[in-house]
């Protein structure tokens, strides 16, 4: 059964009731006192976020200081539950503008009854697209007041356009100048012994974009992936340019890209929403470029020093630059006394984390810039136990650089009235759990 | 664009809701307005704001629209509460479904199919019918929902009004929104239908496939899942469909993508072609894995139906393994699902990789993951025959690590590594032995004693090892203790020397006379009488070899298999459960094998086995195959064992009365074993058991003489003191001699109202007994108060009523009882029934139910009772209403050990 919800309720971190919603009958109007007393109150509170008390099953999640808690009794569609919470949260933070938290829900909460009976019917999620909602389910703080009858006003063809086979975009939208803007950001996920051996590594890409486009275009999007080329090649019996071709793991479609025809043609076309979005998501496992390689040696020596060495050696070419670079670097819990030397950016001992943050802002390609300290450690009797070394985490930011190598090889817009358009394209790679175990 | 809505919470405390209710009347639109969002405020924070009721109703005939959807949020929830009142909405509903605006049509549609109301629910009829078929596709949509909540509330209605041709009729629209509701509503009406209501078609099928590139993301869901119960007719048909769902594959809504694996794996099982079905794993590999780069809570579901997908075809993922790997932040529920996929995944090519990353979680921070992850290491050497050394060594080298929990894990998994490979490992024996003083956990002990019981003639100091556990025999746990004996029977079996001869004498003394643990007594009786009677049959029983282990542990019967892969995406994917087994309101056929699945505990762990008390020869073993295995190892040494239990062959100087009883006396009832009120210690080695029991309408006194004493008893004879009932006893007491070792029992009818003590009433019973022999024993019994509960105490519910009324309100007494919980309403009735408590009455309040009874004591008390309680929630309140209110502690006191039980 795809029902995904029988009741839901935001609660905070004290477990008060923000806003509650019954869909169904068949849970009762108090469950949230099970779920506080069972959940919140106890250890299980992060051990799994779906469980059963007494009838009942709870699916949680947290988001910023709020619970987000669905309850039913059925066999219902978690999958779907916890998407339509992701969703929901990604609406109500279109409406507020940007922050999902306690006082923005307390500040917003009729517009929240008003949208949670409008996106969700007897548990049955609906048009959750902010877009759409937005012509009919309106702020009072948007209105101007001397047109208070603007809601009862019925907006022209709102409710076709809710359900409409183009159900993320309204019609007659006007733009002086036509421009698209792509972004594409792709995150790496390393895994590295801490002999320098790749144990896992993969990219997880997205291509943000965002539209200011008039009319109703139709757009198509190509990229230098191979299964995309060869179907082109094919098409029009020419061998393809030579050149770097990617090869995509696996991609995710906004559900504004037509899928079958992505299936049969493998060209990616689609009819945007207004403004921002998500176009596509993919995952690249096989010829990775890391922008960075990290070797770490850290000796302790004895029971109260230890020398950490880290070399972090850029990759990537030499005119090219990373942004934000930080490198943490784990010490046990018992370091009284850290000294560094660091040949670029700056280095400190964070004892909140147990760890050495060594940040450098501006890290140009083809350099490699070491860190050496060394930790004085208290010597402690009651643990015997050998320090249990997590591994050392890097965040960092590279434009213009994609660790995959995708590229963008053109966006083509057509709309009736012909227009022209303008495209940017923009390439941003960050780590995402970039690890070196040491 | 942020609003300011926090105001509404914000309260002057005094007199709150004449305010609100001033303000809801007022002349002004926006001051009415601000009230109703207060009342929505107070509503939302958990205040009772019924009273506003008509206040609230009067401000919905309005124009504004953002008013009336907060006046609707109201009546949904306070509806129910005042169903008179509910009805003046009833107007303007009708009105507003006709009004011009399909918003406000669809909104009043919508309002009224949650509003559960029986006088509301009538007037639903004619405005749903008008929607279903209204011009507009919005309203349609609505309607569509709206049908399955009407067919909720009144089934018979939707049926006989003909909604549900309506409603097929909708598959048919040419919007695809208003397909998509149409098919979630038949699909849930189907669930709750005996009848064929939604049967879908070949034809059906085509077209909702075609609909399907156009719904919404949720849309297809509802769709999909619709389709999953499509069985197709052959391999041709199945794989049409698969090649038009397969598209959906690259969603990148998760629910969608699951939903479309699971159509995919239903059509799977019809297609016939290798080549086909390799395709087809081949294409859904990536999508699975991409779910990993989800949201953590979305990432929990996946694995747990990825575990799924896995066990049915281990081909989808079998080169996925890295993707697997635990990330450091992980949530601990995801690396724990990863662990057990990895684990099904690992194979001789990967097991290396595998090994080295199951080291590295063996010495990470949370203790519950790294154990598992020691266990993950020994789980793959009982399946991978050829990484077995390598998995053994990584365990000793973990071992050395000294760190407590792991060196536990590592010995409870070496003793299954053990039992899998006989005869290859036992070298390391001495690695073990050097921990053997860190052990504290039962489960660890337990494993440690039965590896040094199983190689005792291996291990040059077996005996003093064992010994050293010896002492602290009778604090150990059970688990412990069995392991123990069994250890020492072993040992004394390999080395019948001195040193063992003594052990064993404590051990089976420990383990007979010195326990309450009947599995402990048991055990130890069947070994001292294989022992004594033949040594050479204690061999074969005792030193049996045991079948050799595999790893299926967490391994789901096929069937069962089959039946959750038709629920992915579902709770019953997540629980691995069949959803019967956890879903109540469920009206499909009923299953009889529904409590086969002892698999998955609440938290949706699997791992979670069960201790089987009665693994004999082997300790609990930490996989659940072995735990059968052992259990098989049991059941013979039970068999061969049977004939050595006829008593007479047994001279072992010990009075083991206890198990001669049930042969004797088989007159005795069954039942639990009555409470020992007389020990044989002050008794003089006379034991007397005893307990009231209501019989056929009659109290009886149920009593077991038992005779361990060396000489003869005869002559018994009972007096009861003076007590609150005036019990006395209602004949002489008839209890033939006892000879030494032998025991009776009686059914003493007992009478009341005889020697009636004053004071207030308590349930002390006072009892003396004599006989020729011995000198008078007195013992004093607690009279529970169900026994004077009788037969006839059913009431008419006016009767009740009425009794009810005419008793003044002092006499009406309650408790709470904070530690009880009410897990089902039938059986907490059954029990009260059993013990003559009658059900009368119930009703819903809230989430409470509240249940009426009523109950009759001697010389026509009757009592009224009242509980009230939440299903599943700790915390019964239970008012009683009786012309006798002093009898309320003892009766509070009865139904609180009978509900506590």
């Amino acid at each position: 059964m795809p029902v995904a919800a029988s009741a839901i309720y935001f609660l905070n971190l004290r477990g008060d009731v923000l806003i509650n919603r019954l869909y169904r009958d068949d849970v009762g109007g108090n469950m949230v006192d099970a779920f506080r007393m069972h959940i919140m109150q106890t250890k299980e509170l992060g051990t799994c976020p779906v469980r059963q008390i007494g009838g009942c099953s709870f699916f949680y999640m947290r988001i910023s200081n709020v619970y987000i808690v669905i309850v039913v009794s059925s066999n219902a569609n978690v999958a779907c539950a916890f998407k339509f919470v992701v969703e929901a949260v990604n609406l109500f933070k279109s409406y507020f503008g940007g922050a999902f938290d306690e006082d923005a829900i307390r500040n917003n909460f009729v517009l929240i009854y008003e949208l949670l009976d409008e996106i969700m019917d007897f548990g049955y999620p609906q048009n959750l697209s902010p877009e759409i909602l937005k012509l009919y389910i309106t702020q009072e703080g948007v209105r101007s007041p001397f047109s208070s009858k603007a809601a009862e006003r019925p907006v022209p063809n709102a409710t076709l356009q809710v359900t409409g086979a183009v159900g993320w975009r309204r019609e007659g939208l006007v733009y002086k100048k036509n421009e698209v803007f792509l972004d594409i950001v792709e995150s790496v996920n390393l895994l590295m012994s801490s002999k320098g051996s790749v144990l896992r590594c993969d990219v997880t890409g997205k291509i943000l974009m965002k539209c200011f486009l008039s009319g109703m275009p139709d757009l198509k999007l190509g990229l230098n992936d191979k299964i995309g080329l060869e179907k082109e090649s094919q098409i029009k019996s020419r061998p393809t340019k030579s050149g770097k071709t990617i090869e995509l793991d696996d991609v995710t479609f906004h559900q504004c890209v037509n899928l079958t025809r992505f299936n049969s043609e493998k060209t990616v076309s689609f009819v945007p929403p207004d403004g921002e979005f998500e176009l596509m998501k993919y995952r690249i496992t096989e010829g990775v470029n890391l922008p960075f390689r990290v070797l770490p040696t850290i000796k302790e020596l004895g029971r109260t020093r230890m020398e950490v060495n880290v070399k972090v050696k850029s990759v990537f070419g030499a005119k090219m630059f990373a942004l934000g670079v930080v490198v943490k670097i784990p010490v046990p819990k018992q370091t009284a006394k850290t000294s560094f030397q660091v040949t670029s950016g700056r280095a400190k001992y964070n004892a909140s984390i147990d760890c050495l943050v060594w940040k450098i802002r501006k890290f140009p390609g083809q350099t490699e810039p070491t860190l050496s300290a060394e930790v004085e450690l208290i010597s402690t009797m009651a643990e015997k136990k050998s320090w249990t070394r997590p591994p050392i985490q890097m965040e960092f930011q590279v434009p213009m650089f994609t660790a995959s190598g995708l590229r963008v090889r053109f966006l083509k817009v057509w709309e009736k009235s012909g227009y022209n358009t303008v495209e940017w394209v923009r390439y941003i790679t960050k780590a995402g759990s970039y690890e070196i175990r040491c | 664009m942020s609003g300011h809505d926090s105001k509404y919470f914000s309260t002057t405390k005094k007199g709150e809701i004449p305010e609100l209710k001033e303000e809801l009347n007022s002349q002004y639109k926006d001051k009415r307005k601000d009230a109703v969002k207060k009342v929505i405020a107070a509503m939302t924070v958990g205040k009772d704001v019924s009273s506003l009721f008509t206040d609230v109703v009067n401000c919905m005939q309005t124009e504004n629209l953002e008013l009336k959807k907060l006046v609707y949020l109201y009546l949904i929830n306070y509806a129910k509460s005042q169903p008179d009142l509910a009805i003046l909405a009833v107007n303007t509903f009708v009105k507003d479904s006709q009004d011009p605006n399909p918003l406000i049509r669809a909104l009043a549609v919508r309002t009224m199919g949650c509003i559960r109301v029986d006088k509301i629910t009538e007037y639903l009829c004619d405005p749903l019918q008008r929607c279903l078929k209204d011009d507009d596709p919005y309203v349609r949509k609505t309607a569509a929902i709206c049908v399955a909540k009407l067919y909720d509330i009144n089934a018979e209605l939707v049926e006989d009004r003909g909604f549900l041709e309506a409603l097929k009729d909708l598959i048919s629209d040419n919007n695809p929104m208003v397909v998509a509701n149409a098919v979630a509503a038949l699909a849930e009406i189907q669930e709750h239908s005996s009848k064929p209501v939604f049967e879908i078609t070949s034809h059906t099928l085509s077209k909702l496939l075609t609909a399907l590139n156009e719904c919404t993301e949720w849309g297809q869901v509802f769709i999909l899942d619709a389709l999953s119960k499509y069985r197709a007719a052959d391999a041709r048909e199945a794989e049409n469909i698969v090649e038009r769902v397969t598209p959906r594959l690259q969603h990148a809504n998760c629910a969608v993508v699951l939903s479309a694996v699971k159509m995919i794996l239903q059509q799977m099982e019809l297609i016939t072609s290798t080549d086909v079905v390799r395709n087809l794993c081949k294409k859904m590999a990536p999508p699975l894995v991409t779910l990993l780069s989800a949201e953590p809570e979305i990432q929990y579901v996946a694995l747990r139906n990825i575990n799924l997908i896995v066990q049915k075809r281990p081909t989808i993922l079998a080169h996925e393994i890295k993707v697997f790997f635990c990330k450091y932040n992980d949530p601990i529920y995801v690396k724990m699902e990863k662990l057990e996929i990895m684990i099904k995944l690992a194979s001789d090519r990967n097991i290396d990789q595998v090994l080295l990353e199951f080291k590295e979680y063996a010495t990470e921070v949370d203790v519950d993951f790294v154990r598992k992850a020691v266990r993950a290491i020994g789980r793959c050497a009982i399946k991978l025959e050829r990484a077995a050394e390598r998995c053994i060594s990584v365990l000793l080298e973990l071992i050395k690590i000294k760190v407590n929990y792991v060196v536990q894990e590592a010995i409870i998994v070496i003793k299954d590594i053990f039992r899998r490979y006989p005869n290859t490992y036992e070298s390391i024996i001495a690695t073990l032995c050097e921990s053997l003083d860190t052990l504290d956990e039962p489960e660890a002990k337990a494993s440690m004693i039965w590896i040094i019981g199983e190689y005792a003639e291996r291990i040059d100091n077996a005996d003093e090892l064992l010994e050293s556990f010896l002492e602290s025999f009778p604090e150990e746990p059970a688990q412990v203790q069995l392991q123990l004996l069994t250890a020492t029977v072993k040992l004394f079996l390999k080395k019948p020397t001195e040193g063992p001869q003594q052990m064993i004498q404590v051990v089976l003394n420990n383990a007979t006379v010195e326990t309450d643990n009947p599995d402990l007594r048991d055990r130890a009786y069947i070994y001292w009488r294989l022992l004594s009677t033949d040594p050479e049959a204690a061999k074969d029983v005792v030193l049996a070899e045991k079948p050799v282990i595999s790893d299926d542990s967490n391994q789901l019967d096929p069937s069962l298999l089959d039946e959750l892969l038709a629920n992915i995406a579902t709770l019953s994917s997540v629980y691995h459960k069949p959803p019967e087994a956890f879903v109540t309101r469920v009206k499909t056929s009923q299953r009889t094998e529904e409590d086969d699945f002892a698999d998955g505990s609440e938290t949706g762990n699997s791992e979670s086995p069960a201790y089987a008390p009665d693994s004999s020869t082997s300790p609990p073993a930490s996989s659940s195959s072995a735990q059968y295995a052992g259990r098989q190892a049991v059941a013979a040494p039970a068999a061969s064992a049977a004939p050595a239990l006829v008593p007479d062959l047994l001279d072992l100087g010990l009075d083991n009365s206890s198990a001669i009883v049930s042969v004797d006396q088989p007159a005795t009832p069954a039942g639990p074993p009555l409470p020992v009120l007389l020990p044989a210690a002050t008794g003089q080695g006379l034991q007397i058991s005893a307990q009231l029991v209501r019989r056929d309408g009659q109290i009886f006194y149920s009593m077991l003489f038992e005779n361990n004493s060396q000489i003869p008893l005869d002559g018994f004879m009972i007096q009861f003191n003076k007590n609150t009932f005036g019990l006395a006893a209602g004949g002489p007491l008839q209890v033939p001699q006892l000879q030494p070792g032998t025991s009776a029992s009686t059914l003493l009818p007992m009478v009341l109202h005889q020697n009636i003590s004053p004071g207030p009433p308590s349930t002390l019973l006072q009892v003396a007994v004599k006989n020729n022999q011995q000198p008078v024993w007195y013992f004093s019994d607690a009279v529970s108060f169900l026994v004077f509960f009788a037969e006839d105490g059913k009431m008419e519910r006016s009767t009740f009523l009425e009794t009810w009324k005419s008793l003044p309100d002092s006499n009406e007494v309650s408790k709470d009882f904070p530690g009880i919980v009410m897990n089902s309403v039938e059986v907490t009735l059954d029990r009260l029934a059993a013990s003559n408590m009658f059900f009368i009455a119930k009703r819903k309040h809230a989430n409470q139910e509240v249940l009426y009874l009523s109950t009759k004591i001697p010389r026509g008390v009757p009592f009224l009772i009242e509980i009230t309680a939440v299903i599943g929630i700790p915390g019964l309140k239970c008012a009683i209403k009786t012309p006798s209110p002093e009898m309320a502690p003892l009766f509070f006191e009865a139904l609180e050990n009978l509900l506590k039980s």
